[in-house]
């Protein structure tokens, strides 16, 4: 189920969105911005009214104002900074090594035919196994703690970012490699000033693909036990039937999935800004 | 100062994409290479840019040979091919290396000059026509200051108007620095145009049919009766060169 979900994730997030969006100004995309939020924020007020009418009885699916009270509750005494934290760090690792490994492999498979032959298929047999079915292993291998979860995720992280990098560096422009060529550019000087900034742009949308497969993976690994965590959050909200507890970590699981990834995008914003320009091309004639 | 001494180049797959060309060029000389598709007259540019090697024979720059992109020979190609990652005047200024900061940031400046396109220094390729951004290649290939020039087919990609003023910008950036000119085109007309010597090349395989002398004075009329004059010539020998197979030439 998760490996469907993630594969679809990659597949619109690698075709739909570009690292980096021009900006379109004016009022007219923050009316359809805020157009946007009219549908869900409408139903929780529907919801709350319904709820507090006695319309409806609200246990199973609690209001706005009770998921907001629990989250307060669990913010004031100091719990909930405790289980981000954890999840957070939990990510961060796993990102990181995920990261490092995917960059690595796909680097070696897209920069010869040799690494390419000799790692590829291996690679993408192992990413047919879906990821959830390492979890036994991993518990085996490094234990019930930390680190089985942390391989959990930088395995859900590494693939896509080996899938993007590899197949960003098969497709730079060859014209454009040979133009850097004219200018005597080899090896290094050429992987530095021509192949990185060319791979820039799907390296990082590789990287977002690869983030939100951590969020996901996280939640998976904190599934496997877990006494600390939103994880944990979620699987003792369902033992002692608390689903404002439940609804409150999903909710703080998309801010935190929503505010990393804008970081990602910040971070990598000022190296993508010659991406940033479209529709302003000069109609000057040349 | 270019010297092509008998080069071959025979492609892995068997295709003798050229056959024994030799050619001397001149300093400050613009010769046009012109024939139908598949006659090499691009893969001899790849020679001489040292982007290819030849099978046999060897390209030569002031007696020096040349077996990988050589610093004094600056190459232009079909496409602009900018570094799209790159503002305009940091494309200007790729191939300059060693010279201090101050005195790259004039180069760029002088050679963005030069193409007029000093305003749009801080643009980025995208945001460029199709005769700027060539404009700006141009630029790029000329602020390392090469001793040859090296053209592959520049101004096909764009419209006539656009073509002709960018020939004439060659021109005159060429009366000012004075570099070495070679020129591959498909277009008769921009060799008759630009270059003291058009060499004509025929395929199957590719060679030298003929090197056409031109010696009008330069701005040329396009349409008096010496110019047309020399056009008839060329396309007498293009013509006899892809409709005829090579024996038939002989037998004529």
């Amino acid at each position: 189920m998760i490996r469907a979900d993630a594969v679809s994730a990659i597949d619109s997030l690698a075709s739909v969105e570009p690292a980096a969006r021009p900006r379109r100004r004016g009022g007219a995309s923050l009316r359809l911005a805020l157009l946007g939020l009219a549908l869900p924020l409408g139903a929780l007020l529907v919801w709350e009214i319904a709820v507090r009418l006695g319309w409806a009885q609200g246990r199973l699916m609690p209001t706005p104002s009770v998921v907001a009270a629990n989250l307060a509750q669990l913010a004031v005494s100091g719990d909930l900074w405790l289980h981000i934290r954890t999840t957070l760090l939990r990510v961060g690792a796993g990102f990181a090594l995920g990261v490092v490994a995917g960059t690595a492999l796909g680097v070696l498979a897209g920069a010869s035919a040799l690494g390419r032959a000799l790692i590829d298929p291996t690679l993408q047999g192992l990413r047919a196994i879906p990821s959830i079915a390492w979890v036994p292993l991993f518990i085996l291998w490094f234990g019930i703690l930390e680190a089985s979860k942390i391989a959990l995720i930088a395995v859900g992280v590494a693939f896509p970012v080996y899938l993007g990098i590899f197949g960003a560096i098969l497709a730079v422009d060859r014209k454009i490699i040979e133009a850097g060529r004219s200018f005597r550019l080899e090896g290094v000087a050429l992987a530095r000033r021509i192949l990185f900034p060319a791979v820039l742009p799907h390296y990082v949308v590789a990287l977002r693909s690869g983030l939100g497969l951590g969020w996901m993976f996280v939640v998976a690994a904190e599934f496997m036990g877990a006494s600390e965590g939103l994880g944990y959050l979620l699987v003792d909200g369902q033992q002692l039937g608390k689903p404002a507890q439940i609804i409150g970590a999903i909710f703080t699981f998309a801010v935190l999935g929503k505010a990393t990834d804008a970081l990602l995008v910040a971070a990598s914003a000022p190296f993508l800004r010659w991406q940033d320009t479209l529709g302003q091309t000069s109609g000057e004639g040349g | 100062m270019l010297t092509i001494q008998s080069v071959s180049k025979i492609y892995p797959g068997g295709a003798h994409a050229l056959s024994n060309v030799s050619l001397d060029i001149d300093a400050a000389e613009i010769v046009a290479v012109i024939g139908g598709s598949g006659c090499g007259k691009s893969t001899l540019l790849r020679l001489v840019a040292g982007l290819d090697r030849p099978s046999s024979g060897r390209v030569l720059i002031d007696h020096e040979p040349i077996s990988a992109p050589h610093p004094a020979v600056g190459v232009v190609f079909q496409e602009p091919r900018l570094f799209p990652w790159l503002t305009v005047a940091q494309n200007v200024g790729f191939g300059l290396s060693g010279a201090s900061k101050p005195q790259q940031g004039a180069r760029v400046a002088a050679a963005l000059q030069r193409v007029g396109l000093a305003d749009h220094a801080r643009r980025w390729p995208r945001q460029l026509s199709g005769g700027q951004a060539q404009r700006v290649a141009l630029a790029r290939a000329l602020a390392p200051q090469p001793r040859a020039l090296l053209l592959d087919e520049p101004f096909s990609a764009l419209d006539a108007f656009t073509r002709a003023d960018l020939q004439d910008h060659l021109l005159s950036l060429w009366d000012e620095l004075r570099p070495t000119l070679l020129l591959v085109t498909h277009d008769i007309e921009e060799a008759l145009v630009l270059a003291d010597r058009v060499v004509v090349m025929q395929s199957r395989p590719g060679r030298i049919a003929a090197v056409l002398p031109i010696a009008l004075p330069r701005p040329r009329d396009r349409i008096s009766p010496e110019f047309d004059e020399l056009k008839r010539e060329a396309l007498r020998i293009l013509g006899h060169s892809w409709r005829a197979p090579p024996h038939a030439i002989a037998a004529e």
